[in-house]
């Protein structure tokens, strides 16, 4: 062809893909402009000084002394991060165990299921920042029946104190941490209906109790939304209002003696500590095997050694060959030999 | 007297009967699920219940130590004095505003943005992805800062403009897990679908409005429920971006919002009984109460209404998989 230019092999395919970056494109610019500049500026007031003037913001450069005064001189920050902590640790798998046994309920055949399912998805909808502020005001986020002091006079007994505390206050606020689980028990219900009822139905067949059936078939196919769950979870415990670093953060950033680069210093630990601990759950799940890796790795590792074996006898074979050979052709020398002779 | 087969036989009947055999359930067993479910399900509505029954007590019953529950009469006036300090219609129509024009554009903005990265296979899209979740995980504190002195700088601060743009380029509340709904919705369509389309000389933009949205129906319904939920209850944000509380907003219109005029219900309350003079008690808990639950009624009303779409919507959307 003279005219026209030629096409190479895949380019017009790439020529369509490269309408994809037409439809993300306003994606694009909002993560560019909104999240990943703010965030190198935001690191970039850490390292100041900032005071708001009439006339704009005054900076003044002083490297990390903000952070080395976090640590150093603010108690409240500390105090805070600390107890941040100690909750999101253990209530995370609290509010985790708690939706998929809910969820796990919600699943059987019963009646009244409906008017179930929607009291356990209330929260949801009402479960807002100030909403909760005014109930725990009230002390009505707490089960009145139960007796928690009893409870924190028993642990206190036998685990240290911090821990003994942070459990306690897990069994105060338990309607708090049952009303932030609706959505994850959606998430489980949701997964939890697309298992295959035959695969239930052939564990029955061998024999499989329910017990089992929860370990080595419910367990495995839901983990994947067992992660999901637990980094919303962690996200929206540490992104709510009712933490109190948040709100600490907050007061900081408009406070007289704090101001934005402080502030900004207090942001940034923070999220990273936040990104820890998601990780931290992610390689706990992720790298916990189930029933049936295990078993897959374990039959893997003997397949390997069978094959190793197998290998080694033949090689051992062929060195014999090969020795029975050189044997033979001597002897056969010999004789020749013998015979010549 | 039976003999001992008898008795075995009866034992193992009873057995089966509270305990359930393989093929159906034991009635001691239903009854503890029953048990078990009916007692959270108290828990879970312990709260509401007390919101409702203590904002309908007047002075006398919230003194009265032998009225735990039931008020001696529907005593409305907290919720009348409530609704005055609230200013409740100016209010609930500046919410609805507030929570309704990002979500509209939220489903819009998404299902473009989720569609792009379903369909087309462009260079660095693993890293978008990335991104993207990135952006999910960092909290928002990390980029307060900037973004409030950058919205100032080009004035969209004490307006719902400091909502709509970052609903524009995809940066709404929570817009992320909405272009993951998407995304992951789009990627169920056939792909035979999108070609024939193709041949009959459909463009791309044609494909995805005629093609893929009427498909999504279902993942239309559910980003739109949630992010309508989400845009309501977000106090932080609002108050910050929106309503101002901390910048005095010189002329323009000033807006309002249930959940934040929840969170100063206190203050706003006394403000307006000094106004008002004798006509107002002092704040008690009953008022504070009604205060909440006038804050929260119009979505309970919508929960009640859409309660099925909202029950069965994560199953619609393929979040967890096929």
């Amino acid at each position: 062809m003279k005219n026209g230019r030629k096409t190479k092999p895949g380019q017009l395919e790439r020529r369509e893909n490269a309408i994809g970056y037409l439809f993300i494109l306003p994606w694009l610019i909002g993560i560019l402009v909104l999240v990943l500049w703010p965030m190198v500026q935001s690191f970039g007031y850490s390292l100041n000084k900032i005071r708001l003037l009439p006339q704009g913001m005054a900076k003044l450069y002083v490297g990390f002394e903000n952070y080395s005064q976090i640590f150093l001189k603010d108690p409240d920050f500390i105090m805070g991060l600390e107890s941040y902590l100690l909750e999101t640790l253990i209530a995370v798998p609290v509010i985790v165990a708690f939706s998929l046994i809910i969820a796990m309920l919600l699943n059987q055949k019963i009646s009244c299921r409906g008017i179930f399912r929607m009291i356990f998805f209330l929260p949801i909808i009402i479960a807002s920042g100030p909403v909760m502020q005014q109930l725990a005001d009230q002390e009505a986020a707490s089960i009145p029946m139960m007796n928690v002091t009893m409870i924190e006079q028993l642990l206190d007994e036998y685990l240290p104190h911090v821990l003994a505390v942070s459990i306690t206050s897990v069994f105060s606020n338990m309607i708090t941490l049952l009303w932030y689980s609706g959505v994850q028990i959606l998430i489980f219900l949701a997964a939890l209906q697309k298992i295959d009822t035959s695969l239930y139905e052939a564990a029955k067949m061998d024999g499989g109790s329910k017990w089992e059936c929860f370990w080595k078939i419910t367990l495995p196919t839901v983990k994947p939304m067992i992660l999901l769950n637990v980094v919303y979870t962690v996200i929206f415990m540490s992104n709510n209002e009712q933490n109190a670093l948040i709100v600490l953060i907050y007061d900081t950033m408009l406070s007289a003696t704090g101001g934005y680069g402080y502030a900004s210093a207090m942001a940034w630990l923070y999220s990273v500590i936040e990104s820890a601990i998601v990780i931290f759950f992610a390689v706990l799940i992720m790298g916990r095997k189930d029933v049936y890796e295990r078993r897959a790795r374990k039959y893997q590792r003997e397949l390997k050694r069978e094959k190793r074996l197998e290998k080694k006898i033949r090689k051992r074979g062929e060195r014999n060959e090969r020795n029975y050979a050189k044997q033979k052709a001597k002897q056969q020398r010999k004789g020749a030999n013998k015979k010549s002779a | 007297m039976l003999s001992p087969e008898g008795r075995e036989q009866i034992k193992y009947k009873a057995r089966k009967f509270i305990f359930g055999s393989k093929d159906t359930e034991g009635v001691g067993k239903l009854a503890a699920v029953y048990l078990l479910l009916i007692s959270i399900g108290f828990v879970y509505l312990y709260p509401v219940l007390y919101m409702i029954s203590k904002s309908f007590m007047n002075l006398n019953d919230l003194l009265d130590t032998s009225i735990n529950w039931i008020p001696s009469q529907m005593y409305l006036e907290n919720y009348k004095q409530a609704f005055q300090s609230m200013d409740y219609w100016k209010t609930f129509r500046d919410s609805v505003v507030i929570a309704g024009i990002p979500t509209l554009i939220n489903v819009v903005i998404c299902a473009i943005v989720g569609y792009g990265f379903a369909r087309y296979d462009f260079k660095g899209k693993k890293l978008c992805i990335g991104l993207l979740l990135f952006s999910f995980i960092l909290p928002p504190q990390a980029t307060m800062m900037p973004t409030y002195v950058f919205y100032t700088d080009i004035g969209l601060i004490n307006s719902i403009k400091a909502f709509i743009v970052p609903a524009i380029l995809g940066q709404g509340l929570k817009s992320q897990i909405f272009i993951l709904i998407f995304f992951n919705f789009f990627r169920q369509i056939p792909k035979v679908l999108i070609e024939a389309a193709k041949i009959d000389g459909a463009g791309h933009f044609k494909i995805f409005r005629r093609i893929a949205l009427p498909s999504a129906a279902p993942a239309i319904l559910v980003v739109f429920l949630f992010s309508i939920v989400w845009y309501w209850n977000e106090s932080y944000l609002t108050q910050l971006y929106v309503v101002g509380a901390f910048t005095s907003n010189a002329g323009g219109y000033h807006w309002s919002s249930l959940i934040v005029s929840l969170k100063n219900f206190e203050n706003s309350y006394n403000t307006a009984r000094s106004v008002a003079g004798s006509g107002m008690v002092d704040i008690n808990e009953s008022i504070e109460m009604a205060g909440t639950m006038l804050s929260i009624l119009p979505l309970l009303i919508m929960y009640l209404v859409l309660q099925k779409q909202f029950v069965e919507s994560v199953d619609r959307t393929g979040i967890t998989g096929e």
